[in-house]
């Protein structure tokens, strides 16, 4: 009944035509942003950011979370058309996808990745809306041993499912716990890294590191090859997209499955949709009586995965708003974002700011509506996206950039600092150091330093309050097992092929 | 050979990486550590400087024990696009002093689109300008965001 009510309240924030609008801008964006090769939600909503802190809270949260869901329906149209995944949640797509696409099917292929994309964006939105205030209700009890226990979790979640090399993975963690710590210490007045500058007195703006991490180290790679892709002839008119009676018959258990999996996935932090649509695509094949046919254009193998990698938005969304804790990149720019306009994502979010998390799940019902109605007739025109010259696109990317951060402190200093987190990212990327735990270490930093610090003060200097206390011990023995995963021979190699397809 | 050059890439990130690990524990060691109102603000700091410093030993020495690197080769090509357009990118931002955000991001355009792409120079300059015009239009003019203002007075 609470659900209900406020689900109505949601709708009726949601419905206002400001915020209607600003779905539709959002979800557009994200289509648009899905279809572009190397360029992702991340680092979208890193450059739009700065350009959110004059808007509504609600519209702004709107917008960027259809940003996030919108570009996993457009990451399918370039997997089926030119074999490139629009974003990483999409590779799995060009398994099936493209093959189909070379047998003439492409329209059946891009229909049935939209239906799939709505059917199980529409569960994960069901499972937010239930999952969520139950666990915000039991997160209540938390007090600062087991926020540490549950950052201490979430990092090490991402370490293991973000990059080949552990180790490597860990050491970018552990440069955003770093960053985090430049400025001026809250509790004591120090000044720490600060190099002498003036500027970094008052830290390193989360938005310079993503954007630079992100978008610029994208659009260096980007820019490493001067040819571009050829796409396939793009299906014209709504008949030629709808897939036949049989193809939908052929992907019942697909929906159940990308809805289910992609939600869990999602809702684990660390999880991501990448993970979720090789899950998925996986047991599809494991059930499937023609699994020998799965890669040569199989069209459950496109509807489970592009189902799993938009289920995966709604889990993703209940560790976020429920416990403060991103399970990725894009959520941890979100958590950015939340806190930037002046909230607290926590157990205190929904009770505290009802209206702003029941309009963001009711953006998402009609936001997936949008997107099915946008995805089926109009791929052909969104596909014509692609046809915008590279060398026209970079540089705008580049420009969106500097003025995103400039606009946040109008400093020049700041600038140079993207420089530098650009060339981080670069350097990242070619080095194979994963960027989401630097963001996610960069985003818990503070509160993890804040909260392991509260525990000490608790306990005059005990560390074992972290242990003694049942639901932190129990946490942190997870981290530590998770961290030690890759010691098990069988179930690194399962880490290991799970990152080799993603 | 190539292998090698991969394999030092490795090397080398974990020797900076160690010797940030190392001026994060020595910078912390000036600050507090405990105090009688708890942990002070180099607490947290040497904890993550000490793990950084002993996982970069552990690349430095797990690099150095392994025959054969695996992974790609480095394609100095690509490298030296990337390179180049991040230079430009800094040249760029150097001179929004002087120069303006609007005529430094046409010089930037101009850049990639003649240089990095190779397209005809009116391409070049008509994609410049075009681009640049936009950004004052839709930032300067109608979103009422900032731009950086040189001497010229936009």
């Amino acid at each position: 009944m609470e659900i209900l009510a406020g689900l109505l309240n949601g709708f009726a924030v949601a419905l206002e035509p400001a915020n209607l609008f600003w779905c539709f801008v959002g979800v557009l964006l994200g289509t648009v942003v899905g279809i572009l090769p190397g360029l992702g939600p991340p680092a979208t909503i890193a450059m739009l950011l700065p350009l959110t802190f004059n808007m509504n809270p609600a519209g702004a949260i709107i917008m960027l979370a259809g940003i996030y869901y919108g570009a996993k329906y457009g990451g399918s149209t370039t997997s089926i058309l030119m074999n490139v995944p629009g974003e990483s949640a999409s590779v799995v797509t060009c398994l099936d996808g493209y093959q189909m696409a070379r047998k003439g099917r492409a329209g059946p292929a891009l229909g049935i990745a939209a239906i799939a994309s709505f059917v199980a964006g529409t569960v994960g939105v069901l499972g937010l809306m239930l999952v969520a205030p139950p666990i915000a209700k039991f997160a209540l009890s938390f007090s600062s041993p087991e926020y540490f226990a549950l950052m201490s979790l979430g990092l090490a979640l991402v370490v293991l499912l973000a990059g080949r090399s552990i180790v490597k993975a860990l050491l970018a963690a552990l440069v955003g716990l770093w960053i985090a710590s430049v400025g001026t210490d809250l509790f004591s007045g120090t000044s720490r890294f600060t190099f002498g500058q003036m500027e970094l007195l008052s830290g390193i703006d989360f938005v310079v590191v993503a954007i630079g991490v992100f978008a610029l180290a994208e659009v260096f790679v980007n820019l490493e090859v001067r040819e571009e892709t050829q796409l396939l002839p793009v299906p014209k008119g709504l008949k030629n997209l709808l897939p036949t009676m049989q193809d939908l018959k052929d992907c019942r258990f697909a929906f159940v499955n990308g809805s289910v999996i992609g939600f869990l996935v999602g809702a684990l932090p660390g999880g991501g949709s990448t993970i979720a649509s090789f899950l998925s695509y996986g047991l599809e094949k494991a059930v499937s009586p023609r699994r020998e046919q799965f890669g040569t254009g199989v069209i459950e193998g496109v509807a489970a995965p592009e189902g799993a990698n938009n289920s995966e938005t709604g889990g993703a969304l209940v560790p976020l708003l429920t416990l403060g804790i991103p399970g990725s990149g894009t959520t941890a720019i979100l958590l950015a974002a939340l806190v930037l306009w002046g909230f607290k994502p926590g157990p205190l979010f929904i009770p505290e700011h009802p209206a702003l998390f029941w309009g963001l799940v009711a953006s998402m019902y009609i936001g997936n509506v949008m997107l099915l109605i946008l995805n089926l007739p109009l791929v052909p025109l969104f596909a014509q996206v692609l046809r915008m010259p590279v060398y026209v696109l970079y540089p705008l990317i580049l420009g969106v950039s500097m003025v995103g951060v400039y606009s946040v402190s109008g400093s020049l200093f700041d600038l140079l600092l993207l420089m530098v987190f650009g060339l981080l990212g670069y350097l990242m990327r070619k080095l194979d150091y994963p960027s989401a735990p630097l963001i996610l270490g960069l985003a818990l930093g503070a509160g993890m330093e804040r909260a392991l610090r509260q525990s000490l003060m608790m306990s005059e200097g005990k560390l074992s309050i972290l242990v003694s206390r049942p639901i932190s011990a129990v946490m942190l023995s997870f981290a530590v097992l998770v961290l030690l995963i890759p010691m098990f021979g069988k179930l690194n190699a399962w880490r290991l092929r799970a990152l080799e397809q993603g | 050979m190539e292998d090698e050059t991969r394999k030092s890439g490795d090397l080398w990130s974990g020797v900076a990486l160690a010797a940030l690990g190392l001026y994060i524990v020595f910078q912390a060691r000036q600050w507090e550590y405990l105090g009688p109102e708890g942990p002070g603000a180099g607490f947290f700091p040497i904890w993550y400087g000490i793990a950084m410093l002993a996982l970069s030993m552990l690349l430095i020495v797990s690099q150095l024990r392994r025959r054969y690197a695996r992974g790609n080769a480095i394609d100095w090509t690509r490298l030296g696009r990337a390179f180049s357009t991040w230079f430009a990118l800094a040249v760029s931002v150097a001179l929004f002093k002087p120069l303006g955000f609007v005529v430094s991001f046409a010089l930037l355009t101009y850049f990639i689109v003649a240089v990095m792409y190779r397209r005809p120079l009116a391409t070049a300059a008509l994609v410049a300008v075009a681009s640049a015009a936009g950004f004052y239009l839709v930032f300067d003019l109608a979103l009422s965001v900032p731009l950086p203002v040189g001497v010229l007075g936009f």
